[in-house]
């Protein structure tokens, strides 16, 4: 059981490319490495001198055509932690005219937008693309633990170990769904395990 | 619809702040204090006049708030004589005296300063610098960073340049005063803002049309570029009005806008800035013989194409009939 229609799950509107940015930025996950290798700007070499990338392959094959892909920057991160501390390293010391984009699981956007956050990016301002998993990345709101990679509600917090309850409702600040326990009133009284994703 | 709140205020100072510009200080008719507001925020005065033959009309404008936020003890405006006036920028000139009464809405804030922002650059043409006044001030209470750029005809014309560069000092307060040839380098300004700056513009339009599309070129997201712009209703050729709803028909005169034209009739319509900004008198357009003059800077292309809305505050019609839902 997924609880649904909770206004502050996000929505991803895809990688539209500012064609006036100074700097195009991209943070990318898995298989969200395909958001901007589709992208035709990547046949223009103006929009090509001016993109850097961070990828993560996380397991995924993509590397190479993101490496041959002819942008101005390349840097592979090992982890997702490595990519966001590049990340904020880079946006530390930026100018108004970056423009950040970032594809890739939940979690990663998730992630990636706490540091352009962070870093003082409207995150409106901020273009998102989910691909691959649809995998959650879930804070329990009673311990605070993040347990990531979630497929199944409910399911038990990594941290606290209590039974949690997947839903819509999302903190940016945390950059994570809060997962809330299902059986405070009568401990045990749990409902069946779904699996909601692959 | 949302209730309107007027508050009965008394006009207790008047200042001549420049060539063309006066400062008038509101308070409360009962002694209370007026709502707290925020930096950015107008409110929208109703004047109560006579026309040249001696009859009664009654003028609306926004005016943006300058006084200080922290202090709801009064309101402060700014007027601008402007030379070929509607009514209300002479009515507030020539006929408001220490002492008179007006009445006021509730501050309402289209042009809020983004809480979130690390650094804030204004740019003021003109009587365009009483939004940031408040902005300002409210800023530098609570330790905010920002820049003011402020561009005036002349130093006579321009309002309180002195004042803010003595309070906030050279560096935080530009002037560029056109009449010594001096102007904004706003390529420069640009370049090298760090990341979470947020851009304001408040002046004629074609400077707010300059200074935005400069920043869209520099790269700068639509969400940090803010501007306002009350816009005068334009004057055209009177024009039939039928109300479905009401079951009336009027003409709008040359000088009146189609609010102030329904208002004539005792009805109430909704309405916040009275300047094409907000959005709130949004009308559906039931019929029109005509075409509508769109004169808002609300209304989507799209919007405009279908011919169903019109914004009664500032846009006209060209036509036989319009027939509106109210």
């Amino acid at each position: 059981m997924l609880i649904s229609g909770i206004k502050s799950r996000p929505e991803y509107h895809g990688l539209t490319i500012d064609p006036h940015a100074r700097r195009q930025f991209f943070a990318l996950g898995g298989e969200g490495a395909l958001a901007l290798l589709e992208k035709p700007e990547l046949k223009d070499p103006e929009f090509l001198a001016r993109a850097e990338v961070l990828y993560v392959a996380q397991g995924s094959q993509h590397s190479a055509a993101l490496r041959s892909s002819g942008v101005a920057q390349y840097w592979e991160a090992p982890t997702i932690p490595t990519l966001l501390t590049r990340l904020q390293v880079t946006l530390s010391t930026a100018h108004m005219g970056l423009r950040l984009y970032t594809a890739g699981t939940e979690g990663l956007i998730g992630q990636v937008m706490q540091v352009g956050i962070d870093a003082g990016i409207t995150f409106l301002s901020i273009r998102t693309e989910h691909r691959g998993s649809l995998a959650r990345r879930i804070s329990c709101v009673h311990c605070k633990g993040i347990t990531e990679n979630v497929t199944t509600s409910p399911f038990t917090c990594s941290h606290c170990g209590l039974t949690l309850l997947v839903r819509d409702h999302y903190s940016r600040r945390v950059g994570a769904f809060q997962g809330v326990c299902i059986d405070a009133e009568v401990p045990g009284d749990v409902p069946p395990t779904e699996e909601l994703y692959k | 619809m949302t209730k309107r709140v007027d508050h009965q205020v008394e006009v207790v100072e008047i200042v001549q702040a420049a060539d063309t510009v006066k400062r008038f200080r509101l308070k409360a008719v009962d002694g209370a204090t007026l709502p707290y507001f925020s930096g950015g925020s107008h409110a929208v005065i109703t004047m109560r006049g006579t026309d040249a033959t001696g009859a009664p009309v009654i003028y609306r404008n926004p005016y943006s708030l300058m006084s200080s936020p922290t202090d709801p003890a009064y309101y402060e405006i700014s007027v601008l004589r402007v030379p070929v006036s509607r009514g209300g920028s002479h009515f507030m000139h020539d006929q408001v005296k220490v002492g008179d009464r007006l009445s006021l809405s509730n501050p309402i804030n289209l042009f809020p300063v983004v809480a979130t922002g690390r650094k804030h650059i204004f740019i003021a043409g003109g009587i365009g610098i009483t939004p940031f006044i408040a902005m300002m001030d409210g800023l530098a209470a609570r330790g905010g960073t920002f820049e003011l750029h402020y561009g005036f005809r002349s130093r006579s014309h321009g309002a309180y340049w002195q004042e803010l560069q003595d309070r906030y000092g050279e560096n935080r307060v530009k002037l560029y005063c056109e009449g010594e040839g001096q102007m904004i380098d706003v390529d420069r300004l640009l370049e090298h803002q760090p990341l979470g700056t947020n851009l304001y513009v408040c002046g004629p339009a074609p400077m707010i049309a300059f200074f935005t599309g400069k920043a869209r070129q520099a790269g700068w997201p639509e969400e940090n570029i803010h501007f306002e712009q009350f816009l005068a209703p334009p004057s055209g050729k009177p024009f039939l009005v039928k109300l479905r709803k009401s079951n009336v028909e009027f003409m709008v005169g040359q000088y009146q806008s189609i609010l102030e034209a329904i208002e004539a009739q005792n009805i109430e319509a909704n309405f916040l800035c009275r300047g094409g900004a907000c959005g709130q008198c949004e009308t559906a357009v039931c019929e029109m013989d005509g075409e509508i003059e769109h004169n808002d800077h609300y209304l989507t292309d799209d919007d405009r194409q279908s011919g169903k809305k019109i914004m009664i505050c500032v846009s006209r019609f060209k036509g036989r009939e319009l027939v509106l839902d109210l």
